[in-house]
């Protein structure tokens, strides 16, 4: 019925303005399932704001945006967000509820029994890295940065939602453990077949973990290009990344 | 003698506490639903604290003096001692409501929507959980100072174990100036401690 309804996400010529300041102009970009969009830019470029308009914690000033083939403004706005996982920096865990109750949050509030919930949870938290047993119960408090991150991904899974936002999700993570999750998170793009839309300021972990490459530059779309294309700096933005990834390189010897 | 004055602390003291206890209830009945209408609306939020603090700055007795020739809620009595003290209970409560919720980290708030939580779940799940001992800081403060400012009521004939410290002071009688200040001494220890305890087996984290 609709050309775009193998798209999860649709985005249609959105803009978006904040005060007086436009924060995005005219971007058009699909997210198909198994793949992840990660959106590369500066800090300020608006990769945050486009984030927030996909599951309506802004409201779009201009354009559309089409999740499952319908418009984002169409949806019962709660039964659209605990269909789109969330993934932010610092988890946002709820520190008065346990591992177990964070990872549930999405199928309790759709109401699944008891149950189901604990079977859902505990095959998660086991593909996230954390034993229920030794997890479930305790509190974030308990928890290390990278744990803590692998619970909130475990949250955003779920409910086995169509797609994934994650907004910086391993930048506050030592290098490491951000390592550590970024492969994992690979392996589950590609088992799960979601969709996913990454953004980071992270030049190698765009190169990683992209199907395609959308890189941001003032709020509108630079470039867009598989990471091996990307390599190949067709824009001055794309060459600036670039050059911050080789010296890099050479500035840590 | 000794048993009549046992026999007065103790209904005096009973009297106090009713005075106390009606003014708290009464003031976080009002002061928490309030707050939580004010955690939505900045605006209105700078004037409604600003109002309580000037509040808290007019001295009890004055305050006291004030509401006596007021209609209907004034008069001698109980009653207008209860407002008063009512007056003075909202600011602490208010403002630690205000202060737990507004406190709550902006990452878990973030999450709570973006996960699909409705306003109300979102309030009551996760909102008042994290801020109850801050509430509940604010509930101990206003009832340990409402249980000193309480003995002033007396003077506008609302009883309590003021009545002693007025009459003590009227026949220059420490003895029945104790009489009074003491056990209202202990009663605000006692309220401390217990509400501290309260507030640690409460607290959600």
């Amino acid at each position: 019925m609709n050309p775009a309804a193998t798209a999860v996400l649709e985005i249609r010529n959105l803009s978006h303005r904040i005060g007086g300041r436009w924060i995005l102009h005219n971007i058009d970009l699909t997210v198909a399932p198994g793949e992840t969009v990660v959106l590369l830019g500066r800090s300020g470029c608006g990769k945050t704001t486009l984030l927030k308009c996909v599951n309506r914690l802004l409201t779009p000033t201009q354009g559309e945006i089409l999740f499952q083939g319908r418009s984002t403004a169409e949806w019962d706005l709660f039964r659209m967000r605990r269909w789109i996982g969330y993934v932010i920096q610092d988890a946002g865990l709820f520190p008065h509820w346990t591992v177990a109750a964070n990872a549930g949050l999405v199928p309790l509030l759709e109401r699944w029994e008891a149950p189901a919930i604990e079977k859902r949870v505990n095959e998660l938290l086991e593909t996230v890295g954390l034993p229920p047993s030794e997890f479930a119960a305790r509190y974030p408090r308990e928890l290390s940065g990278g744990q803590k991150q692998r619970v909130g991904i475990a949250r955003a899974l779920a409910a086995d939602p169509p797609l994934l936002l994650l907004d910086e999700p391993f930048a506050a993570l030592d290098p490491i453990t951000r390592f550590e999750l970024q492969k994992q998170f690979q392996t589950l793009g590609s088992t799960m077949q979601k969709a996913s839309l990454f953004v980071t300021h992270d030049i190698r972990e765009a190169l990683m973990l992209a199907t395609r490459i959308v890189l941001l530059k003032g709020g509108a779309i630079d470039l867009v290009a598989t990471p091996a294309n990307f390599l190949a700096g067709a824009t001055d933005e794309a060459r600036a990344f670039l050059a911050s990834l080789e010296e890099g390189w050479s500035g840590g010897g | 003698m000794n048993q009549r004055l046992g026999g007065e602390i103790l209904s005096l003291t009973l009297e106090h506490i009713e005075l106390v206890l009606v003014a708290i209830a009464v003031a976080a009945l009002v002061a928490i639903p309030g707050a939580l209408v004010l955690t939505r609306r900045a605006g209105l939020r700078r004037g409604m604290v600003g109002f309580a603090n000037v509040v808290q700055t007019v001295p009890s007795l004055a305050l006291f003096g004030f509401l006596l020739p007021l209609p209907f809620i004034g008069g001698i009595g109980k009653h207008t001692a209860i407002i008063a003290l009512c007056l003075y209970a909202i600011l602490p409560i208010l403002r630690n409501t205000l202060v737990g919720i507004l406190g709550v980290d902006a990452a878990v708030r973030e999450s709570a929507v973006a996960m699909g939580m409705t306003p109300q779940q979102i309030l009551r799940q996760v909102e008042l959980p994290l801020a109850l001992p801050s509430i509940l800081a604010g509930v101990r403060i206003a009832t340990v100072t409402t249980i000193g400012t309480a003995t002033i009521a007396a003077a506008i004939g609302a009883g309590g174990l003021g009545v002693f410290i007025f009459e003590g002071i009227a026949s220059v009688n420490s003895a029945m100036i104790l009489a009074g200040a003491i056990p209202a001494a202990l009663m605000a220890v006692l309220a401390d401690e217990g509400l501290e305890w309260i507030e640690r087996r409460w607290s959600a984290v």
